[in-house]
């Protein structure tokens, strides 16, 4: 099957910020959540999936149309969200959703009715008047009731209260429901990547740091409490991205964790405490900070 | 039929181990009884909040452990009462032994040692209750 997106040695370069060398494919159904520090190049990742930015190398596909080529094809299926997109604040939401019916056949005005319940948002009312976080909400909605193939949504939950943020994760959820569609959000919140996202997709410093399905990803990623030395033959061992030590115990924290590990560290006379899966806020920091000691 | 489990993100338990007890305490408990479908994978993301690939995951261990059977094209099903139960019981089994074998650990005791105290063990519960089991050989 085609999948949603396809990159391959997509380059991008700035006076101040390049992309590197990026190649992932985001198969049909599958939701991936991008990870990474502001100015990682997540925004300019997504802006050249949408075709607002044009690479300087490599290849981009989406939807199985190559971009920049055939972008005006490929745009009537994607949905794009971002900070910087702007409504007109005289106007009220209903003439919003009015004006995107008139421009896109595939609008489904039964859905946009339960998405105004369940956003809890006024369609009379203009979006001069909005919250951040209703106005997020409206953006959203016009873009979900249009039911695009491919979701491209940067920081869509960011500045969203709690229950707000609740609202669009459902809504998210209601996407999944159907395998043809595909979704792509980053989010500087790792547990709402962490809780929908089928793989992770993490950027540092322009470069993909890793890009797989996110069970595999967390199982490589542990952990490890024990008692003894923190010597420089356990400092070696492959994949131990931070070594915290307060005696007698020894912090380590892998990314390449597997059923040889806990023997690894037995064999260097240390005595496994424990061995706990990590969060991916955990696994985040662990990994930019790892990155910059380097 | 709920579809819906209740799963917290913030466990420490991983999501796709959640729902394996969950759905493991709805088929002991008898709420789903054999040859129940289990929603769909999709259903089951969407209706509970989670990945699709964790559901899947998680339907895969139900699998492997002989409480589902999933049949091509047509979901997954609760397996029948004999294999479920049957599969349980090892399951319960193989996390008893873990746990034994975890505490043995933490008493750096070795192998022989465990193995000689699981036999004693046995021999006290066989010295506890011969009148169960074997009546008729201990009269004079």
């Amino acid at each position: 099957m085609i999948p949603a997106i396809a990159l391959r040695g997509v380059r991008k370069h700035y006076d101040d910020f390049a992309l590197h060398d990026i190649g992932l494919a985001l198969p049909v159904g599958q939701v991936m959540g991008l990870v990474g520090v502001n100015g990682a190049g997540k925004s300019t990742l997504l802006r050249v999936l949408m075709g607002l930015v044009r690479a300087d190398g490599g290849t981009v596909e989406v939807l199985g149309l190559r971009l920049p080529q055939e972008q005006v094809a490929v745009k009537r299926d994607i949905g794009y969200a971002s900070d910087d997109m702007r409504l007109y604040r005289a106007q009220p939401l209903r003439w919003h959703m009015d004006f995107i019916r008139s421009i896109y056949p595939g609008w489904d005005e039964a859905y946009a009715q339960v998405l105004l319940k369940r956003f809890d948002l006024r369609p009379q009312q203009v979006l001069g008047g909005f919250s951040h976080g209703q106005r997020v909400k409206a953006l959203l909605l016009l873009i979900f009731a249009r039911h695009p193939r491919l979701l491209l949504l940067d920081e869509p939950t960011t500045g969203l209260d709690p229950v707000a943020r609740g609202e669009v994760l459902d809504a998210l959820a209601d996407v999944l429901r159907d395998e043809e569609r595909s979704i792509l959000f980053s989010s500087h919140n790792t547990a709402d990547i962490e809780q929908v996202a089928d793989s992770v997709t993490f950027l540092h410093d322009g470069r993909l740091l890793a890009s797989r399905d996110k069970e595999s990803f967390l199982d490589g990623w542990r952990r490890i409490l024990c008692r003894g030395e923190r010597t420089e033959a356990v400092r070696r061992l492959p994949g131990l991205v931070s070594v915290r030590g307060s005696a007698p115990l020894v912090e380590l924290k892998t990314g390449a964790f597997d059923a040889s590990t806990v023997p690894a560290l037995q064999a260097l006379g240390l005595c496994v405490e424990s061995v706990e899966p990590m969060s991916l806020e955990d696994i985040f920091v662990t990994t930019v900070r790892g990155e910059g000691n380097a | 039929m709920g579809t819906d489990l209740l799963l917290s993100p913030h466990s420490i338990t991983p999501m796709y181990v959640q729902i394996v007890e969950q759905v493991v305490a709805k088929v002991m408990s008898g709420t789903w009884k054999p040859g129940t479908p289990l929603p769909s994978i999709r259903e089951l993301a969407a209706g509970s909040r989670v990945s699709v690939i964790t559901v899947k995951r998680a339907y895969l261990e139900l699998e492997r452990a002989g409480v589902i059977v999933t049949r091509q094209g047509k979901g997954s099903f609760v397996a029948d009462a004999l294999d479920a139960t049957q599969a349980l019981a090892e399951g319960e089994f193989q996390t008893q032994m873990q746990g034994l074998l975890d505490a043995a650990r933490k008493l750096g005791l070795g192998r022989r040692q465990v193995v000689e105290r699981v036999g004693q063990a046995f021999d006290r519960l066989t010295d506890a209750s011969p009148t169960h089991t074997n009546p008729e050989r201990r009269k004079p």
